[in-house]
């Protein structure tokens, strides 16, 4: 790969990442401005759904953060925006759901393959080191 | 024997699981308003701006609130459909005009038909939001005491209505067309 090439494939790789632009200043407070940017990162965009209301330029993913940015400007706690959004749209609208029993399996899963791969890891090892060493070691046998 | 079983097991087991996700519809995500009271709400019009629609017209009727606008594909592939129910007046149809454009709306209805008893106009889109829409044509079958029986996603056609709302429809009213409680 050349030069050029390269420079305009790590280029591609930086694509997606461009942001919705609403035309509202931030909020006053930094402190509510930031918790209202983290927010809005873990909140999916029913329309399109692998995205975030951030990234969305879609009407909804605009009147959500509109809504969003009001509720919390007047003072709304981060959970009581989840809890607003949940009783509407469901747990389906955050990134990052509850832990329940629907979500065991998604929750559980990989720190179950985790404990899998530790055992299939460890019965590895052992016989492994079970095995002597094939060769020995040449400069052993130089000092015999 | 080992070695073989759990190479071919695991790979059974992810199968299933690929198979089975391949299969869900992610565009299906189920709203948490079914068997809770509809949001409540009021909002100007569409036609007549100065007068108000909102849950206190509902209230008494097993109703359908369509969500509708004109900018939206599937909203005009149903709306055929809409206007044959509302000529079989089996039950009140009211309209929820979302982040539309008045004059447009008003011409779509004048021309296509009106199958609303009244339409509200949600320019901002606020109580769509309370509501939970995501992506019109949305249709909510609602009881005479305001609580949600049932929400379609997608254009209603003949079929959904058959197999989904009229069972529901006739175990809240008994007979059609519905008796509202005024009525009674």
């Amino acid at each position: 790969m050349n030069r050029r090439s390269f420079i305009v494939f790590v280029s591609l790789l930086f694509f997606g990442t461009a942001l919705a632009i609403d035309p509202e200043p931030p909020l006053e407070d930094p402190a509510i401005e930031s918790a209202y940017r983290e927010l809005i990162n873990e909140v999916r965009c029913l329309v399109c759904q692998n995205q975030t209301i951030a990234d969305s330029n879609a009407p909804l993913a605009a009147d959500l953060r509109r809504e969003i940015r009001k509720m919390m400007g007047e003072g709304a706690s981060r959970a009581e925006v989840i809890d607003f959004l949940v009783t509407r749209y469901g747990d389906f609208v955050l990134y990052r759901p509850p832990f329940q029993p629907t979500t065991w399996l998604l929750w559980g899963a990989p720190v179950f393959l985790l404990g899998i791969g530790v055992i299939v890891f460890a019965r590895i090892l052992r016989v492994r080191m079970k095995q002597p060493l094939e060769e020995p070691n040449s400069l052993d046998e130089m000092t015999l | 024997m080992w070695r073989y079983l759990i190479p071919i097991s695991g790979f059974v087991v992810l199968a299933v699981f690929l198979a089975r996700g391949l299969s869900l519809n992610p565009r299906y995500v189920p709203s948490p308003l079914v068997g809770k009271p509809a949001p409540e709400f009021e909002l100007p019009r569409l036609k007549n701006p100065e007068i108000t629609v909102g849950t206190r017209d509902l209230a008494g009727n097993v109703a359908l609130l369509n969500v509708w606008a004109t900018w939206c594909v599937g909203c005009r592939q149903e709306h055929g459909f809409l206007v044959e129910l509302a000529e079989a007046n089996d039950l009140p149809i009211y309209g929820l005009n979302w982040k539309d454009n008045r004059s447009i709306a008003m011409s779509w209805l004048s021309s296509l038909g009106d199958p609303y008893v009244a339409s509200a106009f949600d320019e901002l889109g606020e109580v769509a939001i309370d509501w939970g829409v995501y992506g019109a044509p949305e249709t909510f079958l609602l009881a005479r005491d305001g609580t949600v029986l049932y929400k379609h996603i997608a254009p209603l056609t003949r079929e959904v209505w058959t197999t989904e709302f009229l069972p529901r429809i006739i175990a809240e009213c008994g007979t059609l067309p519905c008796p509202s409680v005024g009525s009674e």
